[in-house]
Parts: C-alpha cells; structure tokens; sequence
C-alpha cells in the first residue's frame, strides 16, 4: 500500500516535517474466544485487523471510532503493551514489532502514553513526585538532583506549582490528575504521546484546559501525537490528520479538514452527521444508521460496514476493500471508489 | 405546544449531611415545565443536576440525602406532601425515567418482555396477557423488528443501544407526562445516539409527553430541546429558550462553556478554558459561585448571591452583570 510513502500531505497547519516516526504496517490483533471445557480455541475476535498507515514528525494523527472499532488495541499495541498478532511496527526507522521487553524498554523513553482515567492510572500510594520522577529511574536518566529539578520544572509546566510534589494523587481533581499524568508522559523528553481518550472523563470546561496544554507542550518540546478519540468534535480540534476506524480496519484517513468537510467513506459520512452540534441556526439533515456494531468475533464477509451502510451493493458483500488513494493524502477502502477488481481483497 | 404549567419547582433545596459537613447539592432552584416541551438541565459534574431529578421522583436517598425546602408540583398536585404509596403511582404513571446506565437499569434475571409488563400490571391493571401483548406493540414503537421474539430474551442478549431502547419503551408504557431521561446517550456511541435522540422525538410527538432531559453536552441539547436551564454549584444561573441561549448567551459559565466546547460545525483556533474546577457542594464559596472561576468578577460579586433574574422576555440570568437591567423576577 502506498499510504507510507505518501509524504505529500495537504492542509497542515504546524511544522510538520513530512518525516516518518512511526510507520504501521498490516497491524493485526487476533484475540482467542477459549471455549468448552478443555477451553480450547474456538475462534477469534479480530480486535484490529489489517491497519497500515504512517505518523509524521511533529503531527498530531486523531484516530476516531465507536466503541468495539479497535482503536484502544491499536494504541496499546503501538506501545508494545499487547502483543501484535501479525504485521509490523516501525518507530523512528526501527523495527520494534518482534523486540523483547528487555530490549523495548529503552524505546519507552522516546515513545509515553496519557490513559485516560486519571483515577486509575496514577498509583495512589505513591506521591506526585515520585510519579513523575519513576519513569526517569526506570530509564536510568539524569542525577538525583537533575531530576528533583526536572520534577518541579515539568510541574509548573503543566500548570500544577511545585509543591504538589509532595501530595498524594486523591488531593487532586480528575483534571489535575490528567496534568500529573501528562507531566509523567514528559519526564523522559519524548518524541512522541500517544493518548488515549485523554479528555474523555473531563467536564468540558476542564477538558479544555488539558487540551490547550497538550497543544502548547506539542509546539514547545516538538511532540508527535497520536490522540485515541471517540469524540469527533474534540479530534477535529486537535489533530492534523485524521484515521476512522471501524470494526478494526481503517475506513478513512485524510487531513482533518478534507475529512470532516468531504468525508467519501458512508461510514464517516454518517458518524460526522451523526455529531450534534450547538450551532442551531444551520439545520443539518442528520444520516441515521440503521443497527448497531457487528460483533469483532464474528464480522461480516467483504466490507465491515456493509451490513449499515446506505450504499452497500453485491461486491461490497464479497470483497474487503483496502485503502485507496484519492489525492491529496486521502485514502478511503470503499467500493464506491475502485472499479471491480481494483484494490480489493 | 400547550403553554399550559406541567410541572412546577420552587425554591428547591436538596442537601446531603456526611460527616459532620452539609453538601448543598440542590440550593433554591426554581423552574416550570409546560405539557409537551422539552427542557434541557445542563451543566458540570457536581453542579446539582441529577440530585434535582431524583429529587424529583423522590429517589434521594435518605439519610444522607433529604429535600430540606420547596415544593414540587405536577399539575398543581404537591409531590412532596405524598406519601410513599402514593408517590409510587405518580411514578411509572405519570413521570417515566430513563436512567444513564442501560447495563445496570434492567434486571437480568428477567425477560425484556416480563420487565415491561411489570409496571402496566401493577400500575394500570392490566392482566398478563394483554401486558404481554402491549410490551411486543410498545418494542415495535421502540424499532425492535423482531419483537415477538425479543419479549423472550435477556438484557445480556442485547445491545447498549437496544437496552436503552427498550428503558424508553418502559417509560412510555404507563403514557407518561413528563418523561425525565438522565444522561439517556452518555454511554452510547455516537451513531446510536443519533438513534436514541430520534426516537426520542418521535415518541414525544406520540404522547405529547413534556421530557426533562439531563446532560453535560451541550450538542445534544441544542439538538433536542425547547428551553435550558444551566446550573452551576446547586443553582440555576440561566434559563432562556435553546434558541437564545446558544446565539445569546449571557451568564459569564454559560458563555465560557459554549466557548470551552471543540463543535465539529464550528472551528476555533483556540478553546477557551475557565481556570479552575466546580466546587465541592460541601464548600461554596461566599456570593456568586462561579465568582472565584469568572473573569468577569469583581468586589461586589463575593458580598451575595445573585438573584436569577429575568433580564429579556422568558431570558433569565443569574449575574450581577446584568443586574441593573430587566426587571425583578424574585
């Protein structure tokens, strides 16, 4: 496929260099259903199934989908926290799909994640500043008081003061505890974050306040993002480009505005209508899909999304469609763009 | 739509006693519901607008929680002054309720069809078999195309989005006036939502049944409803047609909110952030509020609270800003 090659993409608004940090090549996550009572292997839920595409230097790559779509997989897997079943990763002309965990680790540093409860991700008996200095020990960086001062830099970066040090994560709110994880994230001067669902559990006016700061950190320190998202509205804020996902396979991937103002896949077409929006003087004609998501252990033959979709005809049932180049850096895998026999498998 | 007053709140006050320390959950809120409209509560985590719904319906849980002051009345009927008995025929009958969380408000050792009988049994009379006949027609309302056969099934065997539906064909069983759906889409996905929401309208328009509907997104708000009430730290701060409120916000929160918000339709270079976070309903801080939060504050605003005003015609705000205009409406 050439979405890795493709390095001419439109509509960027930062510095983006057009160099690759992170190419993703037929990633694919097979989880076994174990079954009977000598819990065999009865089949599989195919989490992501297929997924290529390439992160550039500096972007911040939104990647969208409902739940069950495979996203949170495909973030974790990028990680090295899941295992790939098939396919390959390539981070910074690396290849880190088959490294032990010994040998991962390094790679770590370049390479932190935001979760996204803040409640959870933080351990509670461990002070704010020794959270934040942890991944720094692990990685063997900086002298001990290098690093004290680190901590009380990226604190006051992230807009927390240094005396929260010394606190204990239940002292803070879920927004302030985002900020310690994203200090964390920072400690060991990354290339890239990938987050996932960093805002999800914030109330709107703090979640903006978070996504302001990760804005100003990305200019600052030079940071790729990858940002996990079920929200259209707040991926269309933050990103460059943007992935659709469905049923572990990437529908759509564009920059954001020939995405979210031209969308070709039916799929994004109807999740972006889908979207309510607060401006009520523009009557929108709102697509409503029929359904609910297939089951990933059992999805439909040919295309994922034909069981839904409008438009769906004969070939859509027998073929997969892969992802197609329309010009400009948009790929889209539908039917509706390919003669018979073109990009299909 | 009837301007005839459905449901009337006044001067509620809800508070929760823990530990020594008072939580003013619900602090003095006022509003009125007309037969047929869609009101929209808005606002943050901790701001009060679940615990006014419960109180409502009269599920606060108590100790800790009690409805200190104020009166509810649904067409001119005190609920407060019902007793429990009583109280529990204005549930089901007259006010339905839809809960956020699909998974966890069906109970799964039952059937859907044994569940939504349930209610026509022992609230309208109805024998089992004639339930059981209505349940499979208020499914096909709901858009199961295999009803008959749905009936027989378990919540485990469907989905987020179809348990939601089938909560809303419960509500409507009884043919409610006022149906009250608590974050009804929050923990769906979008595309289902969009399902949910129509449907929704779709069933109002049936039973011309007024929805008070809760939620934290403003989108969905804009999509549903008549009017919107805003609440911050227990109280209303403004409550204006959906129409005013979102080209002509006026509340100081309201307009940072609608500020702070990413909308796909409407992109901004930068989201504005209000500093800070919701206070705890045990510690409010002295006069408005929002006050410690709003860049718009000053000396006078820590003295009281602000009285909620109406400020335009049906437009009322709770802000000293605007203090000066309009006339009194407590």
């Amino acid at each position: 496929m050439t979405v890795a090659n493709d390095r001419q993409q439109a509509g960027q608004t930062k510095a983006v260099s057009g160099e690759t940090l992170v190419e993703v090549n037929d990633l694919k996550k097979h989880f076994p259903i174990k079954g009977g009572v000598l819990k065999r292997t009865v089949g599989h839920v195919k989490a992501v199934d297929g997924v290529t595409f390439s992160v550039y230097k500096g972007e911040t790559l939104g990647i969208v989908g409902e739940s069950g779509s495979g996203k949170s997989t495909l973030g974790r897997m990028i990680m090295r926290l899941l295992e790939p079943s098939e396919g390959s990763i390539e981070f910074d002309g690396e290849d880190i799909t088959t490294l032990s965990q010994r040998q991962i680790r390094p790679m770590r540093k370049n390479l932190q994640m935001i979760f996204q409860d803040p409640y959870a991700s933080l351990n509670p008996r461990m002070s704010v500043g020794e959270i934040i200095e942890e991944p720094m020990v692990v990685q063997d960086m900086f002298t001990k008081e290098e690093r004290q001062e680190r901590v009380i830099d990226l604190l006051k970066r992230v807009g927390l003061g240094a005396e929260a040090r010394t606190k204990y994560p239940h002292e803070f709110s879920g927004g302030q505890r985002q900020r310690i994880g994203i200090a964390r994230a920072l400690s060991t001067r990354p290339q890239m974050i990938i987050g996932d669902e960093p805002v999800s559990a914030l109330d709107v006016s703090v979640q903006s306040q978070v996504l302001n700061l990760m804005e100003d950190l990305q200019e600052e320190y030079n940071l790729t993002y990858i940002f996990i998202a079920h929200d259209l509205s707040v991926v269309k804020h933050i990103s460059d480009r943007v992935g659709v996902m469905y049923l572990g396979k990437l529908a759509e991937i564009a920059p954001k505005d020939s995405l979210y103002d031209k969308p070709l896949h039916p799929y994004t077409q109807a999740l972006i209508s889908a979207v309510p929006s607060t401006n009520i003087e523009e009557v929108k004609e709102r697509q409503v899909l029929e359904g609910d998501l297939p089951s990933p252990s059992n999805p439909p033959s040919g295309c994922p999304f034909h069981t839904r979709c409008p438009e769906a005809h004969e070939r859509c049932k027998e073929k997969t469609p892969l992802l197609t180049d329309m010009g400009d850096g948009h790929y889209v895998a539908c039917h509706l763009y390919t003669e018979p026999g073109e990009n299909e498998s | 739509m009837s301007n005839e007053t459905l449901l009337e709140v006044e001067g509620l006050k809800t508070y929760f006693h823990i530990e020594g320390k008072v939580a003013k959950a619900v602090d003095g809120v006022d509003f009125s519901i007309d037969r047929g409209e869609t009101v929209a509560l808005v606002g943050e985590s901790g701001s009060g607008k679940s615990i006014t719904s419960m109180s409502i319906m009269q599920l606060i849980p108590s100790p800790p929680g009690k409805i200190e002051e104020g009166a509810i009345k649904l067409e001119g009927k005190d609920l407060l002054s019902l007793s429990e008995r009583e109280m529990m025929k204005v549930r089901g009958n007259d006010i339905g309720m839809i809960f956020q969380e699909p998974m966890t408000s069906l109970n799964p050792v039952f059937t859907i069809g044994e569940q939504l009988a349930e209610p026509m049994v022992k609230h309208q009379g109805m024998n089992k078999k004639d339930a059981k006949k209505r349940a499979v027609e208020l499914l096909k309302l709901v858009g199961f195309p295999r009803a008959e056969e749905t009936v027989k099934e378990y919540p485990h065997q469907l989905s987020g989005g179809m348990r939601q539906r089938v909560m809303i064909a419960m509500a409507m069983s009884c043919d409610p006036k006022l149906l009250i759906a608590d974050e009804p889409t929050t923990a769906l996905d979008v595309t289902i939502q969009a399902q949910i929401l129509d449907l929704m309208q779709d069933v109002k328009k049936k039973y011309n049944s007024a929805i008070l509907i809760i939620t934290h997104d403003l989108g969905v708000v804009a999509e549903t409803s008549d009017r919107v009430l805003v609440m911050y730290g227990g109280q209303i701060v403004e409550n204006a047609s959906a129409k005013d409120l979102f080209t002509n916000p006026k509340h100081p929160y309201t307009v940072g909110l609608l500020n702070s918000m990413p909308d796909v339709a409407d992109e901004k270079e930068r989201l504005e952030s209000i500093p800070g976070t919701v206070p705890p309903a045990h510690n409010f801080p002295d006069g408005c509020r929002f006050a410690p939060r709003c860049k718009h504050a000053m000396e006078a605003c820590t003295e009281a609270v602000p009285k909620l005003r109406e400020n335009e015609p049906n437009h009322h705000v709770r802000c000293i800003l605007y203090e000066d205009q309009g006339g009194e409406k407590e």
